[in-house]
């Protein structure tokens, strides 16, 4: 017979070995399964995969860039998701956060100065993603509202009304799109450090890093977000106000989320669509949670399904396939890393029946 | 003027893969299991389907000539095994190897939308066929074929019996699975899965069995909806991201039914119509104002949600283990 028992703590290096083996497993399968698609022998396939990744100087700063995004997305979540709440809403506080940056540059582009400008953006899209999360939080504060459910609404709230600016602001009228913002006068974008378009994002991304981890890590709100997580009752009777943490903790989660619309939108893109977030907010979920919530080790598993998008874009490219490839790709690799939890939680063991072997 | 006669039909062919999808979500969540995977899966279902009847319809030089009943038989069965698939990849993840279900569902989603996109995107270049689009007519006509006597009834026959066969199946379906939920012995084993695992475990009922036959079933309804939606309202046309949320719309409705499924089948009558509302309402050319009335489904939901919180009674929650793995030798 088989049992199952929980193991008490893997220690780090063999539990990261698990992980790394079915990385390599799933990475074997991906490069199978290309092959049988694309006829070519599986090394050609990763050789091209890197060439799409880091084939050119300019590849690498869209990866970095991509990796920045998706690393601040994940890292807004992960303060929530150590609560245990679940927030899946990300997709529309990003895109809340990028129309706030969006209406600033288009209403006041040409009206104040552009430092002041890029700092109303920062406040707009940082409160406005606050917001988004906020009411869901302030729900399951008071009401026990299932979380999950309520911001995953939230999402195609927050598209709906994304829809409704672009058209009030088209660029022409009846295009169905905004077009670039301020091309002209560059009013709100961010600047280019060292000439170097998406620096400055990358940067900022890198501080929050340090930031969030000292948050978690190190202060007293951290602490209490650790403890509602664990147990609310526990936290109740060591006097945390539990639904203050929770309505506190939504509302950073929410304003990083909104940072990361004003990056995209400041200093990415610099326009707004309806597909801005382009499902980031679920993508940081996985990311944050293969990282168990860790923000140096979520840098690692955003470069992880950044570099497999943009290999099998290349991929697809390549071969004239589909560009939907990457998302089965990101799928196989997401179920042996979801997959692979169990070995380092659980432990199994084959008892003997009866004198015969079962297994 | 609000014409009803011609609004209903188009609600009903909305609300049809909403129907299959919220019931299928709705036993699977019964089972205490939430598959946000759902979207993913109709999204699998439709193209198994599609490539069932493309290779099938590809076998002849004429594809009207087709076998009527062979037609419908090999897009409803791949449909129902590709769906069956990632229903077993959903019960194997979190139920054997007890994985976190939001993750494995979120990752399931952005699987199955990338598997029809691709194979949507791909499968005429992957097949070496000499067409322009997957154009599955003949397949298509057998799916939408209606009862001979309905354009001869008035308004009658175009408000009820104007649909293909999947419509009814639908509706059949969401019946029978509130019978059996709610009815049957079978049902309330079900239940009591997802309300408290480790009781019924200790009465006797075996847990995994019953997360297993409820999800994969589940994970089966929902694909028909993929079906529906491709071979009956899109006329057998392929086009990527057609489907749209449709999936995440049939979760809303799971919630705004508050997990019932025979309110599912009036309430997906009225989503689809909250749908497609913004066709009929009169907005003075004004387009960006019928984005706004797209939220109404939501937000709708939104509010069901926080009212059936509010009121806090017992029968109008989720299933109490909703979304926790069950581990017999957790205390």
């Amino acid at each position: 017979m088989i049992h199952i028992t929980k193991r008490k703590e893997m220690p780090l290096p063999q539990a990261l070995a698990i992980r790394l083996l079915a990385i390599a497993l799933s990475l074997v399968v991906c490069g199978v399964i290309t092959a049988v698609m694309t006829g070519l022998n599986p090394l050609d396939v990763y050789g091209t995969m890197i060439k799409g990744a880091f084939g050119t100087q300019r590849k690498i700063w869209i990866l970095l860039q991509e990796i920045a995004i998706l690393l601040c997305v994940a890292l807004a979540l992960t303060p929530a998701f150590r609560m245990k709440f679940w927030n899946l809403g990300g997709e529309g506080q990003i895109l809340v956060g990028s129309l706030a940056s969006a209406a600033c540059m288009i209403c006041l582009g040409d009206k104040v100065p552009n430092a002041l400008l890029i700092l109303l953006m920062a406040v707009a899209s940082v409160a406005a993603g606050a917001v988004w999360a906020g009411i869901p939080a302030i729900f399951k504060a008071r009401w026990n509202t299932n979380e999950t459910l309520f911001t995953l609404m939230m999402n195609y709230v927050a598209t709906q009304l994304v829809a409704y600016f672009v058209i009030v602001w088209e660029v022409p009228k009846g295009s169905g799109n905004i077009g670039i913002i301020n091309q002209s006068t560059e009013a709100g974008w961010f600047p280019q450090l060292f000439g170097y378009k998406y620096l400055l994002n990358i940067i900022l991304v890198a501080l929050l890093t340090v930031a969030m981890h000292v948050y978690l890590t190190y202060s007293k709100h951290g602490y209490e977000i650790s403890v509602v997580g664990e147990s609310a009752s526990t936290a109740r009777y060591v006097g945390i106000k539990v639904d203050r943490v929770i309505v506190r903790t939504l509302l950073l989660s929410g304003a990083v989320c909104g940072f990361a619309g004003l990056l995209l939108v400041g200093g990415t893109s610099h326009t707004l669509t309806t597909t801005i977030a382009g499902g980031r907010g679920f993508t940081a979920v996985m990311v944050a949670w293969l990282a168990k919530f860790n923000p140096a080790i979520m840098a690692a598993s955003s470069f992880l399904l950044v570099f497999m998008g943009n290999g099998a874009g290349e991929i697809s490219t390549a071969y004239g396939l589909n560009h939907s490839f990457g998302d089965i790709l990101t799928g196989i690799i997401l179920f042996f890393i979801i997959g692979c939890e169990f070995f380092i939680s659980y432990k199994v063991h084959f008892a003997k029946k009866e004198g015969e072997r079962v297994v | 003027m609000f014409d009803i006669v011609s609004f209903i039909p188009r609600a009903v062919a909305q609300s049809v893969p909403l129907l299959f999808g919220s019931t299928g979500e709705i036993i699977t969540e019964k089972s205490g299991n939430l598959n946000l995977g759902i979207p993913g899966v109709m999204y699998v279902g439709a193209i198994s389907g599609v490539i069932g009847s493309f290779l099938y319809e590809r076998s002849f030089s004429d594809p009207s000539q087709i076998n009527a009943f062979l037609g419908v038989l090999i897009p409803l069965a791949c449909c129902l095994l590709g769906s069956l698939l990632m229903g077993l990849l959903y019960c194997f993840l979190t139920v054997t190897l007890r994985a976190n279900q939001n993750v494995t569902g979120l990752a399931m989603t952005t699987f199955g939308v990338g598997f029809g996109n691709f194979f949507g995107g791909s499968l005429i270049k992957l097949t070496g066929a000499a067409v322009p689009s997957i154009a599955l007519s003949a397949t298509s006509n057998l799916f939408r074929r209606s009862l001979p006597l309905a354009s001869g009834m008035g308004w009658f026959g175009k408000v009820f019996l104007s649909y293909g066969f999947l419509a009814y199946v639908a509706f059949v379906v969401a019946f029978a699975a509130s019978y059996v939920l709610e009815r049957t012995r079978v049902g309330l084993q079900l239940r009591a899965v997802g309300e408290d695992p480790a009781t019924a475990d200790a009465a006797g009922v075996n847990i995994t069995r019953y997360k297993y036959l409820a999800t994969c079933l589940g994970c089966m309804i929902a694909g028909l909806g993929g079906l529906y939606y491709v071979m009956d309202y899109a006329n057998g046309v392929w086009s990527n991201d057609a489907f749209g949320d449709r999936g995440w719309l049939a979760l809303a409705l799971v919630i705004f039914t508050i997990w019932r499924p025979k309110v599912s089948a009036a309430a997906s009558i009225l989503f689809g119509g909250l749908y497609i509302l913004y066709l009929y309402i009169p907005s003075g050319g004004n387009m960006a104002v019928k984005e706004l009335y797209k939220m109404i489904p939501y937000v709708v939901t939104i509010v069901v949600l926080v009212f059936s919180s509010m009121r806090n009674m017992r029968e109008n929650q989720p299933p109490e283990s909703l979304g926790l793995p069950y581990f017999r030798e957790d205390r």
